[in-house]
């Protein structure tokens, strides 16, 4: 707990002495508030809305369709049930959707640079990384973490599993930890375009990529690829290496138990790096001056 | 007609230039492509492990398949955009009334500015994963020289049929003042029915049917048999593409000539 409290301190610039709990309080307001303006804003073109969040639900649904028919050609990819991978589907898609939510609007930070918006959200006396984080927040994205629980569900029933209180705990870490590395991410990856304007799609491609790339089980890539994710960037404790323990499969790196159960302490880390990197880039911000 | 013809090359140009200028974003586009390309290879390679042979592609055609889509995928624009998002914006700011008076016609503006984009995205964010996917996955290259400039035709007529669908979900704006949901809706059709995320012989019967005889088809599955020389299926493809390029752009003038008569102007 200490240490995730450390890291929220990271993420604001301190400019005053308040206590810390005031000053995450304070974040967590002003990001409520603009959600809730920018919601207010979407909902006048409420027939557009509607579609848009059934599109988002639809899209997101279509990589499980994928993998559902290719399991009617196979009964199992790299070694694993659909079940199995829908595991992996559903605590991947959730961590990548609610992420995405919560704190997805930072990926634009590139275009608020260039167009000058920044300097406004630096002169509101609210925290800029709430601010940006949640400039127009989009409720439709709330399509992916829906389906991703409801494939979870799916597969939570269809393995022949007991969901004893452990099992359950690790699935819920799974899901909290998931959620936190990949906000982490997504700061931490927005940061670049504090130094390289146009990196948004860079980003893409450790968010949303790396959200397909743990759809399939650790067996289906390389070791070193495996390796990569699991050392370099840490999407390996998102799910494949608490899934490993949940369906007690063999771990293809051959890496002490401990890391199973590891995933709180990536996450931290992943807050923490993400945090260092969000003071670096606002202390190297120069204005357009437009 | 030859002044008409520069004029629209000029638009095309200017495009074509216009996307070349964000060489950043094109460089981290193309990285995300390839990184793409790694991750869905692996996935059809499990596959394809289990089922040499499925769906009538070999391993090698069915890794193949993977990095050719990727290599479209921006180009023909099967996620939407490109010219949707720059006319969407007229619709919204009431500039749309301009672009009615100027004495260039409605859909070939679009149009050109349109393939120039693409011819851009097609040598860079095309080129880029199509080259890893070929030195570091053994992808594999068509064995027939003439397949190339088939190739080629295949994917023209592909980038057609995306406009066409495209244009037709921009100019319902006319009628629906906000097109973005169509637009959202149609993004879950093209990426699933155009065979990008898999290839259409996969799907069980009724939609394989379905999907096959769709517009959508053109987009991704047939470049992507041509390119991987699957003989017989060929011909009926590019025939497929051939049709509904000029079914939609029939209708795209259709729809141009009621929505002209219809003006709501936005804001302003």
């Amino acid at each position: 707990m200490a240490e995730t409290l450390t890291a929220a301190e990271a993420l604001t610039v301190p400019a005053d002495r308040e206590p810390l709990i005031a000053k995450v309080r304070w974040s967590v307001t002003s990001w409520r508030l603009t959600a809730a303006m920018w919601t207010r804003a979407q909902m006048s073109y409420r027939t557009s809305f509607v579609l848009t969040s059934l599109g988002n639900l639809l899209i997101t649904s279509l990589d499980f369709a994928v993998l559902v028919l290719m399991f009617r050609h196979t009964d199992r990819l790299g070694g694993w049930t659909l079940p199995e991978i829908g595991l992996l589907y559903g605590t991947s898609g959730f961590a990548l959707g609610a992420a995405d939510l919560l704190v997805g609007s930072v990926d634009s930070l590139g275009q608020r640079i260039r167009s000058g918006d920044l300097d406004v959200l630096l002169l509101r006396p609210a925290p800029a990384l709430a601010l940006v984080c949640a400039e127009r927040f989009a409720l439709r994205r709330l399509g992916r973490p829906v389906q991703s629980l409801l494939v979870l569900g799916w597969s939570m029933q269809a393995l022949a599993l007991a969901w004893t209180l452990p099992r359950l705990l690790l699935l819920a870490g799974m899901l909290v930890c998931g959620t936190v590395i990949f906000s982490a991410l997504f700061v931490g990856g927005a940061t670049l375009q504090f130094w390289w304007g146009e990196a948004k799609e860079f980003q893409n491609s450790f968010t949303y990529g790396g959200a397909t790339l743990l759809h399939y089980p650790p067996s289906v890539f390389a070791k070193e690829l495996v390796a990569g994710v699991t050392f370099g960037l840490p999407l390996a404790f998102v799910n494949w290496l608490p899934t490993l323990r949940l369906l007690h499969r063999p771990d293809p790196l051959g890496l002490p138990t401990a890391f199973q159960y590891a995933s709180p302490l990536a996450a931290a880390l992943c807050v923490l790096a993400a945090g260092f990197a969000w003071r670096a880039g606002l202390r190297a911000y120069r204005s357009t001056g437009s | 007609m030859a002044g008409s013809a520069g004029l629209y090359l000029a638009i095309a140009r200017g495009s074509f230039r216009r996307y070349s200028t964000y060489r950043a974003a094109t460089v981290a586009g193309a990285f995300t492509n390839t990184v793409f390309g790694f991750i869905l290879a692996a996935g059809f390679l499990a596959l394809w492990r289990t089922r040499p042979h499925l769906g009538g592609y070999d391993t090698g055609q069915a890794v193949t398949y993977i990095w050719v889509s990727q290599a479209l995928l921006v180009a023909v624009a099967a996620w939407g955009g490109g010219f949707q998002d720059d006319l969407q914006e007229r619709f919204r700011n009431g500039d749309i009334a301009i672009d009615l008076q100027r004495p260039v016609d409605f859909l070939g503006w679009w149009l050109a500015g349109d393939l120039g984009r693409a011819g851009f995205q097609l040598l860079t964010r095309g080129a880029v994963p199509l080259t890893v996917g070929v030195l570091a996955c053994h992808a594999r290259l068509p064995h027939s020289l003439l397949t190339w400039p088939v190739f080629l035709l295949s994917v023209l007529l592909s980038l057609l049929v995306s406009f066409g669908l495209r244009f037709l979900i921009s100019i319902s704006s006319f009628w629906l003042l906000d097109s973005e949901g169509l637009r959202a809706l149609m993004v879950v059709v093209s990426m699933f029915m155009s065979g990008m995320l898999l290839p259409l012989t996969l799907f069980p019967q009724g939609l394989r049917q379905l999907a096959q005889a769709l517009p959508w088809a053109a987009l991704i599955q047939a470049p992507c048999d041509v390119f991987l020389e699957r003989g017989s299926r060929v011909p009926g493809e590019l025939g497929a593409q051939l049709l509904w390029a000029v079914v939609l752009f029939a209708a795209g003038r259709a729809a141009q000539a009621l929505a002209v008569r219809k003006v709501v102007v936005q804001g302003g």
